[in-house]
C-alpha cells in the first residue's frame, strides 16, 4: 500500500505543479489577476506532496519490500538499516525523485517566505519553476516510476554497491542535490525577472540568500565527495575529474560567478543582462551534469544506468528548459535596460575579471567533459584526464587568484592604481619570500611552486579587507567573504603541498617487518580475518611511528561483500596536525608477504579543511543577508506603527 | 593607464544568443552520441564467460547433484534456476516438460527449498531435470548474475554461458532456446 500511496502523492504533486503553472501564467494578464492568489499556496502544498512521495519511497527502501521493483533491484535484507535508507536515492529512479521532492520543497520555501520581489515578478518565478517540475514529474511518472510493483517477488534484492555503503556517502548525494536544485530558485528568479523586465538591485538582493545556500550545500557536497574518493577508492588521490565530480564543479563555478556579479548588481546596479544569464546558466549546468551522468552516456563509476530512452526523454527536457530560458534570454537582454557606469580598475572591474575567469574554467571543465563525445561523434575513442585539466585550469586560475587577492581591496567605481599597489606590497613581499625559500629547496614542480607561493601571498591578502575597520563592526558579510577568500588559499595550500612533498611507497613485506615512510616507520604486526553485518575482509594490524613520537595502530582492509559480490579495499587513515598517513592493503604474494602501499600526505587535510571554510564563509555572508533583511523589516513594521498611533 | 576610462560591458548584439548557441551544439553532439547504432545493447557481463564454478548438494535420493564440471562434455544444455515456492516456475513446467521431451538435457538449481516442498512440486508439475543442485543460501544463483526465480541459462559444450532467459518459459520462447541450444552447438 506504501508504494501506492506514494505514487498516487506523486501523482497529485504533478497535478498541482500544472495548477501552478497555469494560474501563475493568466494571473500575469490583467483579467486573470486574481489567480495569483492560489498560485503561493498551491506551492507549498505542491512540495509537500513530493515530499510525502519520498518518504513513502525511504519506508519501502526501510522495510525491505522486495514486491517494489526498485528495492528488489538496488537493496537487500540483510543490509544495515542506515544503508538501506541511503539505498532510497543510490539508483536512478530515487534519486531523480529527491531531486523533484527538493524542487518542490524550495519552491514551496520561497512561495512562503519571499515577499521582496513585485508580486508579478514572483509570479512569474513559480510559474516558470512549476514548468521546470513539470517536467521532471512527467520523466519520474513517465518513464521512471520509482514505485514498480515487481511480480514474480523475488526471493532476495541484488544488494546495493558495496562502494556505496559508506556513512559519508550515505548524505553525500542529497547534499550535492539540494545544492544542484537550489540553483532552481535562481534559474526560477531569472525567468521571472526576464518576463517582467524587472532586473535591479532588489531582484539581486531577493536571489542572493538563496544562490548562497545551494552554493553552500554544493561547496560542502563537492569537498565531502572529494574525500569520499580520497579514503574509499583507495588510490591516494583527491581529485580524478571524473565526469560526475564535474557536473558537481561546473554548476559551482557558475553559482560562485554568479554569487559575484549579483553582488555587483545589488550594490552598483550593473551587470545586469549578465547576472541574469548566470542565474540562467548556473541551474542549465545541474541539468546538464545529472543528464550526463544519469543517460550513461559518458562512462563513469557513477552512471546508474545505460538506457538511451530515459537518456532522449532528459535531453529533450533540457532542451525545452534550458533552450526555452535562453531563448527569453536572447529577446528581452537587448530590452533590460543598461545598468550604472564603472571604471576598469575598481571593485566592480575586478568582479568582472573573476566572472570572465570563472566563466573560462568553467568552459574548460565543460569542454573536457564532454570532448570524449565528441571524439566519439568523429570515430574516434579518447579519455581527457588531467594532463588536460590540471595546466588548463591552473591557466586561469593563476590570473583568478591575483584578482582574488586585489578586488576586495579595490573601491567601488573607481580606484587609484598606486594608491592600490601599497595595499598589496605585503602580500606580494611574502609570494616573493615564499618563492625563493622554494628554489632554495629545488625539486618542486611548476604547479605545486606557483600553487604555494600564490597560496600563502592569498592567505595574507585574504584578511587585509578587515584592516581600518572597526571588527566589532564589521558586517557580517565582509567575514563571510574574509573567510571564504582565506578558505581558497587554505584549500590551495593542501593542494599544492600534496602534490609537491607526498611520499608514495609500494612494499612487500612479511609480518614484523618494518619499512620507512617519510618521517614515519611502518611495522606489519598480522594480517586477520575479519567479519562485518555483509561483509568478511582481510585486516592488517599496522604499529606505525612518526619519529619519535608512541607508536599507534592502523587497520586498512581488503573487503569482500557478498550481496552483490564485490571487493572493496578499505584504507586507514591517520591524521596529524601536518598531514595524513594513508595505508592500504594489497594482494597476498605467494611467498606469504602482503603488499602494501603506504603515503604520507604532509598537510593534505588543509584541502578539505578549506573547503571547509569556504562554505563557512557562505554561512557567515548568508546569515549577515537575511539578518539585515529582518532588521529592515521590523524596523519598516516600527515605522508604519508609529504613524498608526500619531493618526490617532 | 593614468586616465581610466568609463566603461560599461555592452556586449555586442550577437552575443546575447551566443549562449543559445553554444547550448545548441551540445544537444545535436548528445543526439549523435545518444542514436548512433551503438554497441550499447545491455548484456550480461556473464554471456559468453566460463559458468562460475558451483558443486551443490543432491536435495532430493535418486537425482544425482548438480555441478558446474557437468557442463563440459560436449553437449550444450539448459540450466534452470527455480523453486517449489515460485508460482512462474509451475507456469513454465509444461515448457520445460516439452524441451525435456526434445531431447534437450535440463539441469536444475533449486533455490531456498526443502526437500518435502521440492519432492511435491516435482510430483505435481513433473521432472524434466537430469540433475538438480540445492543452493539454499542462494550463492550459486547470485555468482550466475541471476536476480530471481526462474531463470535459465544455455550452456555450451564447453561450459560456457551462451545465453540468459530471465522469467518464465511460455510455449513461444520454446523454439527460441531450441535454436540457441542448436547455435551453442
Amino acid at each position: 500500500m506504501t508504494a501506492e500511496f506514494g505514487l498516487a502523492a506523486l501523482w497529485l504533486a504533478a497535478a498541482l505543479a500544472a495548477l501552478q503553472l497555469v494560474a501563475g501564467a493568466l494571473a500575469l494578464t490583467e483579467r486573470a489577476a486574481a489567480m495569483g492568489d492560489v498560485v503561493r499556496p498551491v506551492a507549498v502544498v505542491q512540495g509537500l506532496l513530493a515530499l510525502l512521495a519520498f518518504a513513502a519511497l525511504i519506508r519501502v527502501f526501510a522495510v525491505t519490500d522486495l514486491s517494489v521493483k526498485l528495492v528488489a533491484l538496488n537493496s537487500h535484507s540483510m543490509k544495515p538499516l542506515i544503508f538501506k535508507i541511503a539505498g532510497a536515492w543510490g539508483n536512478h529512479e530515487g534519486s531523480m525523485l529527491l531531486w523533484v521532492t527538493i524542487m518542490g520543497l524550495a519552491g514551496g520555501f520561497v512561495a512562503l517566505v519571499e515577499r521582496r520581489l513585485p508580486e508579478r515578478t514572483m509570479l512569474a518565478t513559480l510559474a516558470g519553476q512549476a514548468f521546470v517540475s513539470l517536467g521532471f514529474y512527467a520523466f519520474l511518472l513517465i518513464a521512471s516510476n520509482p514505485f514498480e510493483r515487481l511480480d514474480p517477488v523475488p526471493a532476495e534484492g541484488n544488494g546495493l554497491n558495496p562502494l556505496l555503503q559508506d556513512l559519508g556517502l550515505a548524505f553525500h548525494p542529497p547534499t550535492l542535490y539540494i545544492g544542484y536544485v537550489g540553483l532552481s530558485i535562481a534559474f526560477g528568479f531569472a525567468i521571472g525577472a526576464l518576463v517582467t523586465r524587472e532586473v535591479g538591485p532588489a531582484f539581486a538582493r531577493a536571489m542572493r540568500p538563496w544562490v548562497l545556500g545551494a552554493w553552500i550545500f554544493l561547496t560542502l557536497g563537492i569537498t565531502a565527495g572529494s574525500y569520499w574518493a580520497y579514503y574509499e577508492l583507495g588510490w591516494g588521490g583527491w581529485w580524478f575529474w571524473d565526469p560526475v565530480e564535474n557536473a558537481s564543479l561546473m554548476p559551482w563555478l557558475a553559482a560562485t560567478a554568479l554569487l559575484h556579479s549579483a553582488s555587483v548588481l545589488a550594490s552598483r546596479n550593473a551587470l545586469r543582462a549578465w547576472t541574469v544569464m548566470l542565474g540562467v546558466v548556473a541551474f542549465s549546468m545541474s541539468m546538464i551534469g545529472t543528464f550526463l551522468v544519469r543517460s550513461g552516456i559518458l562512462t563513469s563509476v557513477h552512471a546508474f544506468a545505460v538506457d538511451p530512452e530515459r537518456g532522449s526523454f532528459i535531453l529533450a527536457l533540457l532542451a525545452i528548459n534550458i533552450g526555452g530560458a535562453l531563448t527569453l534570454f536572447g529577446l528581452r537582454a537587448s530590452t533590460v535596460t543598461e545598468g550604472e557606469r564603472f571604471a576598469v580598475v575598481s571593485r566592480e572591474g575586478a568582479l568582472v575579471i573573476n566572472n570572465v575567469l570563472l566563466s573560462a574554467i568553467l568552459g574548460i571543465v565543460l569542454f573536457g567533459t564532454l570532448y570524449p563525445l565528441f571524439a566519439e561523434a568523429l570515430g574516434a575513442k579518447v579519455s581527457v584526464g588531467p594532463p588536460y585539466f590540471n595546466p588548463m585550469t591552473a591557466l586561469f586560475f593563476v590570473p583568478m587568484l591575483v584578482v582574488l587577492a586585489a578586488g576586495p581591496l579595490l573601491r567601488w567605481r573607481r580606484d587609484d592604481l598606486g594608491r592600490f599597489g601599497k595595499r598589496l606590497f605585503l602580500p606580494l613581499a611574502l609570494v616573493v619570500t615564499v618563492a625563493l625559500a622554494l628554489l632554495l629547496i629545488g625539486g618542486v614542480g611548476v604547479l605545486p611552486f606557483v600553487g604555494l607561493a600564490m597560496g600563502a601571498g592569498l592567505a595574507l591578502a585574504s584578511f587585509l579587507p578587515l584592516r581600518d575597520r572597526n571588527l566589532r563592526r564589521t558586517p557580517l558579510p565582509i567575514w563571510g567573504m574574509v573567510t571564504a577568500h582565506f578558505g581558497v588559499a587554505v584549500a590551495l595550500l593542501g593542494m599544492a603541498s600534496e602534490s609537491a612533498f607526498s611520499i608514495e611507497k609500494l612494499v612487500a613485506v612479511h609480518a614484523g617487518e618494518t619499512t620507512a615512510v617519510g618521517p614515519w616507520l611502518v611495522r606489519l604486526d598480522a594480517v586477520e580475518p575479519v567479519a562485518g553485518p555483509n561483509w568478511t575482509a582481510l585486516e592488517a594490524k599496522l604499529k606505525v611511528r612518526y619519529s619519535d613520537a608512541r607508536p599507534t595502530t592502523m587497520r586498512p582492509q581488503a573487503r569482500s561483500f557478498w550481496a552483490p559480490p564485490q571487493q572493496t579495499s578499505e584504507s586507514a587513515l591517520l591524521t596529524r596536525w601536518n598531514g595524513q598517513l594513508y595505508a592500504v592493503l594489497g594482494e597476498e604474494a605467494t611467498d606469504g608477504r602482503w603488499q602494501l602501499r603506504l603515503w604520507w600526505k604532509p598537510f593534505v587535510t588543509l584541502i578539505w579543511l578549506g573547503g571547509f571554510l569556504i562554505a563557512l564563509g557562505g554561512l557567515l555572508s548568508m546569515f549577515g543577508r537575511i539578518a539585515s533583511d529582518l532588521r529592515r523589516i521590523v524596523a519598516r513594521g516600527k515605522i508604519a506603527y508609529r504613524r498608526e498611533r500619531q493618526g490617532r | 593607464m593614468s586616465a581610466p576610462e568609463t566603461t560599461r560591458p555592452a556586449a555586442p548584439r550577437w552575443a546575447i544568443w551566443l549562449p543559445l548557441a553554444l547550448f545548441l551544439m551540445f544537444v545535436v553532439l548528445v543526439l549523435v552520441g545518444l542514436f548512433r547504432p551503438a554497441d550499447r545493447e545491455v548484456a550480461s557481463t556473464l554471456i559468453d564467460q566460463p559458468l562460475p564454478q558451483f558443486a551443490l548438494p543432491a536435495p532430493l535420493p535418486g537425482t544425482p547433484p548438480a555441478a558446474s564440471a557437468d557442463f563440459a562434455g560436449g553437449e550444450p544444455k539448459l540450466l534452470n534456476i527455480f523453486a517449489s515456492w515460485c508460482l512462474p516456475c509451475k507456469a513454465e513446467a509444461p515448457q520445460l516438460g516439452q524441451l525435456a521431451a526434445a531431447g534437450v538435457t535440463i539441469e536444475g538449481i533449486s533455490v531456498r527449498d526443502t526437500p518435502e516442498a521440492l519432492k511435491a512440486f516435482l510430483g505435481q508439475n513433473g521432472n524434466p531435470y537430469k540433475r538438480i543442485g540445492a543452493d539454499d543460501s542462494g550463492k550459486v544463483q547470485l555468482s550466475l548474475g541471476s536476480s530471481g526465480v526462474p531463470e535459465t541459462y544455455v550452456i555450451d559444450g564447453r561450459g560456457r554461458i551462451r545465453y540468459q532467459h530471465i522469467g518464465e518459459i511460455r510455449p513461444e520462447h520454446v523454439p527460441m532456446l531450441l535454436d540457441k541450444l542448436k547455435a551453442a552447438r
